[in-house]
């Protein structure tokens, strides 16, 4: 009998630090995306393009090659790396600040024309690096710093469902909403992670992955109550699920 | 023997706690000492081999600190 390794940090991390906030799930799904690009044998032949915002540095902590976009295009920048190398796998890593703020058009077309890239989008309902601004994702009645009485409808609008609007569009071929606050739903995220790559990989379509993440620090909760916070108010307004599925089977 | 134990790279470690609250044995606690960083990292705590490496801190981690080790039979060698 010996020890073994069970888990262990992915081949397609750079051992790099985070430069996260403690608790914050960004980390979680770095983990997961590598893990997924090393089961698919993929790290020398893919491309992140990181998003304005917390993880602008995100090509820093993979050992993949990658760039960043200018704010909310980080899918029109993949669209051009894809067409011009349609050989390589071109993920982007996004906030909702940057993929539903600034960048809804970019985000929009690009799904409707159906390009061959992933799209990982962290919705956490704030602008996180700029200090808690609200964001089109901010529930109703929440409180940042731009909105100190609380979210309400007829001052600010309703959240935007992103997955909701992306759904009805036919260039779609993955599409799921789902979160990493408990150890049964970083599994799942890690299937539809993979199969929206897949959808990359079988040429089907875009793909996208909205992860419902935490900011401890701007909502002002520690790690534990962010991610309770999670089940109690933001599955109510974006609830969990797969929207669009062309992929099959993982195979 | 312990069926299986953890290993926590103290310095990559932001004491966020969620290894330490999803735990099932409720092994791992904050440790007395700071790191270079001043948090105070997660520790492994288990002198009772309770530990049976299902990897939940591994999950759950943020900042991919842990690595979770199991004991496996040797290739040809008899239990």
């Amino acid at each position: 009998m010996e020890y073994k390794v069970a888990y262990k940090m992915p081949e397609s991390l750079s051992k790099k630090q985070f430069s996260y906030c403690p608790g914050c799930h960004h980390g979680i799904v770095h983990r997961l995306i590598a893990e997924v690009i090393d089961e698919l044998g993929i790290r020398e032949k893919t491309i992140i393009i990181a998003p304005v915002g917390c993880s602008v540095f995100a090509y820093e902590f993979f050992e993949l090659d990658g760039t960043v976009a200018a704010h909310g295009r980080a899918l029109a920048v993949a669209t051009g790396m894809k067409r011009a190398r349609p050989d390589l796998v071109v993920f982007t890593y996004q906030g909702d600040g940057d993929l539903a703020a600034i960048g809804t058009a970019e985000t929009i077309h690009a799904a409707n024309r159906g390009e061959r890239v992933t799209t990982i989008f962290i919705n956490n309902a704030i602008y996180g690096m700029t200090g808690g601004q609200m964001a089109p994702t901010t529930l109703l009645g929440m409180k940042t710093t731009t909105s100190p009485y609380g979210r309400a409808a007829e001052r600010e609008g309703y959240p935007i469902h992103v997955c909701e609007v992306l759904k009805e569009l036919r260039g779609v071929a993955y599409l799921a909403r789902t979160k990493v606050n408990s150890p049964k739903d970083v599994i799942t995220t890690k299937k539809h992670i993979k199969k929206a790559f897949l959808a990359q990989l079988k040429d089907l379509g875009f793909g996208l992955v909205e992860v419902l993440s935490t900011c401890p620090t701007n909502w002002g909760m520690d790690p534990l109550r962010a991610g309770k916070w999670i089940d109690e108010h933001m599955v109510k307004e974006y609830p969990l699920g797969v929207f669009v599925d062309k992929v099959g089977e993982e195979k | 023997m312990k069926k299986a134990y953890i290993e926590i790279d103290e310095e990559r470690c932001k004491g966020c706690g969620l290894c330490i609250n999803i735990c099932p044995q409720k092994i791992i606690r904050f440790s007395e000492r700071f790191n270079s960083k001043g948090y105070h990292p997660a520790e492994q705590n288990d002198p009772e081999g309770k530990c049976n490496g299902c990897g939940f801190c591994y999950m759950m981690c943020p900042d991919v600190c842990i690595t979770v080790y199991r004991l496996a039979p040797v290739r040809g060698e008899t239990q």
